[in-house]
């Protein structure tokens, strides 16, 4: 089970990319990811739920369900210090 | 042949060097706006003024005396070059200037030159001297600040404020300082350069974004763009700078021009801390050298400024586009030996 730490509801504002860049229109911030975090991105701009983000993943690549859940977790840490998630 | 309004606006901050004057981004803006033709009129007051050269920009340019020498003499010079061109609007662009052109700008509209400039009053205000007493009175964050004129006075000042504190000088610069004696190598060079008072300013650590705004001298403001620096030179001037979405910071700037009624363009330096608390931290009188900016995103303030100055009705700007960037660069501009000496000895070219 998933746990989650912080809402996962980017700011309506941030404006991404497929390319996995990011922009805070309210900070002059941005930021470059990698392709999967730039997936999860555009997952969560679309309004997905964690649960559903994780099922995506898992059958995108190989890789164990703990791992997926470790790295969005810490994915979302990132995401909420630099001040991108609606808290 | 063109039924657009013919100007002839003179504008002074020629110097786009690496700390640069606001005179060619204005200028820049003033030529990017379709509705009226323009004559640039370059008003300078050193030979080696990039713009004076850039002849694609400014028409002709003419020396000005400096602020130093008085009214008297700049009005007799705005004079001299009016009758030869006649001018329909001065936009000045340094802050030390300003006192000056305001002081005159009456008899320049008997000549028919306009100005839209702030009055005496709303310019003591916003100086640093007076910045956080005007803040207190309207309810803007300022950091607190001590205004000294002697170097033995920091200790007093230090006192009430932790290290590090922010050293400013009259007019431009400020370094930070992190001891008391680089406290008073600041207070030294400062007072060299730019003359006494030296203000020592509580340092508030955060994000460094500017406001270039623009008031009608009715209480209303016709445009505001918030922009935050993306890399700043050791001068502490923008290298690169990117328009924010923020409507806290507009709010903040249509409550300054509320209250002062300001007159004109202006800029405000804000520091926003960790807490998102806005700290004004200096109100330029003018416009700021990334003016650009504020046209290139969909709200052109120079022009907005001429058209009021003529005494156009003005609507005011709504929107902008958020994520315009602008990156500063260098250019070595080419051009002869005879063009230098134009300038020097006849103080026109």
């Amino acid at each position: 089970m998933l746990k989650l730490k912080f809402a996962m509801k980017l700011k309506s504002n941030i404006a991404t990319s497929e390319s996995g860049f990011v922009f805070n229109p309210a900070t002059g911030d941005s930021f470059s990811s990698n392709p999967v975090a730039a997936e999860i991105l555009l997952l969560l701009k679309d309004n997905n739920s964690l649960k559903e983000i994780k099922q995506i993943i898992l059958s995108r690549y190989e890789v164990e369900s703990s791992q997926v859940e470790k790295d969005l977790d810490d994915f979302l840490t990132h995401l909420k210090e630099n001040n991108l998630l609606e808290l | 042949m063109s039924t657009k309004k013919q100007l002839v606006i003179a504008v002074t901050a020629l110097n786009n060097i690496d700390s640069p004057g606001p005179g060619i981004p204005v200028i820049r803006a003033l030529r990017d706006c379709d509705d009226f033709e323009m004559r640039i009129i370059g008003l300078s007051y050193e030979s080696l003024e990039p713009g004076i050269y850039m002849k694609d920009l400014v028409d002709k340019t003419y020396q000005i005396p400096y602020p130093s020498a008085g009214t008297e003499m700049l009005l007799s010079r705005l004079l001299a070059i009016n009758d030869i061109e006649k001018i329909d609007l001065i936009i000045p662009n340094f802050d030390a200037e300003l006192y000056n052109f305001i002081k005159i700008s009456d008899k320049l509209k008997d000549a028919g030159m306009a100005t839209f400039l702030p009055t005496l009053d709303q310019l003591d205000a916003r100086d640093k001297i007076n910045l956080f007493s005007f803040g207190k009175k309207h309810d803007f964050k300022v950091p607190e600040d001590k205004t000294i004129y002697s170097v033995d006075k920091i200790l007093d000042a230090v006192n009430d404020f932790e290290f590090p504190i922010v050293v400013k000088g009259k007019y431009y610069e400020a370094t930070v300082a992190y001891t008391i004696e680089q406290a008073e190598k600041s207070f030294h060079r400062l007072n060299a350069k730019w003359g006494l008072p030296v203000i020592i300013q509580q340092f508030i650590s955060g994000s460094e974004i500017n406001v270039a705004a623009l008031g009608d001298g009715k209480g209303n403001m016709i445009s505001a763009v918030p922009m935050r620096k993306l890399y700043i030179t050791d001068k502490g001037k923008a290298w690169a700078g990117i328009t924010l979405q923020d409507e806290s910071l507009i709010e903040l700037a249509r409550r300054f021009i509320a209250a002062t009624k300001w007159k004109g363009g202006f800029e405000l330096e804000i520091m926003r801390t960790k807490e998102g608390d806005p700290y004004i931290m200096e109100v330029n009188p003018r416009f700021p050298a990334w003016i650009y900016l504020t046209a290139a995103s969909g709200q052109n303030q120079p022009a907005a400024l001429v058209k009021m100055a003529l005494g156009e009705n003005v609507v005011p700007y709504k929107t902008y586009e958020v994520g315009k960037m602008f990156i500063r660069y260098s250019w070595d501009l080419i051009t002869n030996i005879d063009q230098f000496q134009q300038i020097s000895a006849f103080g026109e070219l």
